[in-house]
């Protein structure tokens, strides 16, 4: 009995410590930002909007790590991969297919219907590895399904450096979005930012009716309780998760579009970098929480676009030690995130 | 369990899967070790008398070289098997451990600290400036230093669920490289702790005592090729040993009950913590030997190397030769690490002669690792030598499902 009270004391103890430190963390992080702002208002303020643009874009990967993750609880690896291809997509059909380079009323056009293109290709990319291969491990442990992840993310990553995609090497579109942007005093707010959260805004607005509002998305969330009891509801289990998978696809897809739109240039392995910063976002608002997943893309992009560009950054050579940083002491300290609840396992 | 089945006595039908596991076990052993010797007797004495033609077929299809270096992948991928394939702990940033090690010969073993004059049974003849420690003195606190590392790394991220697991490693896995890769210039004081992109290069050619007829001088160069591979074949069958005994033992027994159900073993007195921790340390300890080696073998350290593929090429490995058998594991490290070598680019240059076309093999295998992890996955999940355990198990049980491993098959699916 004595040893038993000693060992839930001493947790106890080591649970307020654990507290106290993340709190402290918080407290230096916000401290660290309040110090970039004081240092250079102007300077911080462009890198803020800079960040919020970043932020949208890892929010958009972010929810289909999300989605997926709510659904069938798989980290999808391949998932920034797919976000890869949609960048390397764009470029073929907003280039090469309709030519569309110069910044024009009818190239922008253009873009809204390659957007959609896109989006649909990624969707269906990602709906058929989903019956192809997670789908026969859904009963599998756990471990199966991450490893079959992983390994589709290298044939995407290959399929992204056959010549006819990118190439081993780096490959740069022209980009429709001008470059510039409206100055304010000393703070620039660049026009391919505003184009990025002039898209995402509503596709978030979009995604949270569908999942909330219509009867597929109730599906979805009847699905992520508890497969059995929505099967015996009458709920087509496969074919909710295929949607869910699509969905995510085509979030994937649209990122990839306005990556290249922002960026210019995309090669095969920015999608296994940027996979792993939106998937740091989802984890950081809370997995399978779809206003966790935007919340949690847009203080990692803010945070990021501190490091590399604020006054009191790191610069760009340490970005992944930062945001890889973030996840850990993330795991460490609050591994359910801002919005998830703590999840106590099942016997 | 079927019930009508004649009731075996239970001890006698461990003995006999002891026995017979301790049988296989000594098969194996004498059959990698008969190749290893004769492999080395062929490529040492043999082959420098043989025809121009012969030695050119091997000098493009297995040359000594492609040998070691599967020596330091089967290494890894012995270590890696302690974390994946004993303690199921999916770990995606086993390289860092590799980059540790390799980094540590460097720091060890040339003249990178060339403010200090250190030299410890070093590099003969002896060398001004820098640490210079005898290499086998490097490989045991490059294996501590690691096991160290692994604690490390593992201590925050135990109270995590397997994938998030994945994901952590992950992250240091991409965090250690990056660091060497910056770390000419670290802190305000701009300290130079492995000089950046340039890496540390040349590090003290091995030491090696003198028991082998026709061995020069106790350092190995660069022309001593044969007498390497034999040397790293003893670490890489330190390895196997220790693995294989470990997995026998309390600890073993330990790993091997958390990778099947984890709650279970709790419950039976399995300290978690400690347990995982152990397992992280010593697949730690087995990429530093690698890591040294591997300096070794490059005779020098660059931090391009330790990339993530390298992590996911290690757990190829282990996955296609069959998560928990070192042997197997052994002949999936062997396989892939040839097939990057040398194996995929020459199967294409003859293809393409064949077959008149020009196609680039080597660009090829993202598509090769990708597609063996997913086939293996969907298909064999179990490897291509399945663990005797599983094997066992398999045998007995009835209501074993056909898709194989144990414990990669959901308990909940056996019982259904």
């Amino acid at each position: 009995m004595a040893e038993a009270a000693e060992s839930r004391s001493s947790r106890a103890v080591k649970d307020l410590i654990l507290r106290y430190l993340g709190s402290s963390l918080l407290v230096l992080a916000i401290i660290w930002l309040l110090a970039n702002f004081v240092a250079d208002p102007g300077r911080s303020f462009t890198v803020l909007f800079q960040g919020l643009g970043n932020g949208a874009l890892y929010a958009l990967i972010a929810l289909g790590y999300t989605l997926v993750y709510g659904i069938i609880e798989l980290i999808n690896f391949a998932h920034g991969d797919l976000f890869m291809l949609g960048s390397v997509f764009s470029g073929i059909i907003v280039v090469n297919i309709f030519g569309a380079t110069t910044n024009t009323p009818r190239n922008w056009g253009i873009l809204l219907v390659s957007i959609v293109l896109v989006m649909v290709m990624c969707g269906f990319i990602n709906l058929l590895v989903e019956r192809l291969a997670y789908r026969r491990l859904r009963r599998a442990p756990k471990l199966a399904s991450l490893i079959t992840a992983v390994g589709v993310s290298f044939i995407f990553q290959w399929w992204g450096q056959q010549s006819w995609m990118t190439g081993s090497t780096p490959k740069q579109w022209p980009q429709v979005v001008p470059n510039g942007g409206i100055t304010i005093g000393s703070v620039t707010l660049a026009w391919t930012v505003m184009l990025v959260i002039a898209v995402t805004i509503p596709l978030l607005v979009l995604l949270q009716w569908i999942v909330t509002r219509t009867r597929q998305g109730r599906a979805m969330r009847a699905t992520a309780q508890d497969q059995d009891a929505a099967m015996l509801m009458g709920i087509d289990v496969d074919r909710t998760i295929a949607f869910t998978f699509a969905l995510g696809g085509a979030m994937a897809g649209a990122a990839g579009m306005l990556y290249l739109e922002t960026i210019g240039t995309t090669f095969y392995g920015v999608g296994f970098q940027l996979g792993l910063i939106a998937f740091t976002a989802a984890v950081l608002g809370g997995i399978g929480n779809l206003p966790g997943a935007v919340i949690g893309g847009v203080l990692i992009g803010v945070a990021q676009a501190f490091n590399d560009g604020g006054p009191y950054g790191l610069h760009q050579q340490w970005s992944q030690t930062f945001i890889f940083a973030i996840l850990i002491l993330l795991m460490v300290f609050k591994p359910e995130g801002i919005l998830g609840n703590p999840t106590v396992e099942k016997v | 369990m079927a019930t009508t089945t004649a009731p075996k006595s239970p001890t006698s039908t461990k003995s006999a899967r002891a026995a017979k596991s301790g049988a296989n076990n000594r098969r194996w052993a004498l059959i990698f070790a008969g190749a290893a010797i004769l492999v080395f007797v062929f490529y040492q004495y043999l082959l420098p008398h043989l025809d121009q033609s012969v030695k050119s077929v091997f000098d493009s299809w297995l040359p000594i070289s492609t040998l070691e270096e599967s020596l330091v992948w089967i290494i890894c991928a012995i270590g890696l098997n302690i974390v994946v394939g004993y303690a199921g702990l999916l770990d995606l940033g086993y390289v860092a451990f590799w980059a540790i090690g390799g980094y540590t010969a460097g720091w060890l073993m040339s003249s990178f600290f060339n403010n200090v004059d250190f030299s410890f049974f070093g590099v003969i003849p002896p060398q001004p400036g820098g640490i210079h420690i005898n290499f086998w003195i490097v490989l045991v606190i490059a294996a501590a230093f690691c096991a160290l590392w692994g604690v490390i790394i593992g201590a925050p991220t135990l109270r995590l669920k397997g994938d998030y697991l994945a994901i952590v490693t992950l992250g240091f896995g991409e965090i250690i490289p990056q660091v060497f890769y910056n770390g000419d210039c670290i802190g305000p004081a701009c300290w130079n702790v492995s000089n950046g992109t340039q890496g540390i290069y040349p590090v003290d050619s091995m030491n090696a005592p003198k028991i082998l007829p026709g061995m020069k001088g106790a350092t190995l160069g660069i022309f001593d090729q044969p007498y390497k591979y034999i040397f790293f074949c003893l670490v890489a069958a330190l390895c196997v040993f220790v693995s294989l005994r470990i997995r026998e033992g309390r600890l073993g027994r330990a790993w091997l009950a958390i990778r099947e159900d984890e709650l279970a073993a709790s419950m039976m007195g399995v300290p978690l913590m400690r347990t995982k921790l152990a397992a992280y340390a010593v697949g730690a300890a087995m990429g530093g030997f690698g890591g040294v080696i591997f300096a070794e073998y490059v005779g020098g350290v660059v931090p391009d190397r330790f990339n993530f593929s390298i992590s996911i090429t290690l757990l190829a490995m282990v996955v296609l030769g069959g998560m928990g058998n070192v042997w197997g594991v052994m002949v999936g490290a062997l396989v892939l690490a040839w097939i990057n070598a040398t194996g995929l680019k020459q199967i294409g240059v003859t293809f393409n002669q064949v077959f008149h076309t020009s196609i680039n093999f080597p660009a090829n295998n993202y598509l090769l690792f990708g597609g063996i992890l997913v086939l293996m996955m969907l298909f064999r999940r179990a490897g291509l030598f399945p663990e005797m355990r599983t094997k066992a198990v398999l045998e007995e049980d009835e209501v074993a499902d056909d898709a194989g491993g144990t414990h990669l098959s959901d308990p909940e699916e056996v019982t259904a």
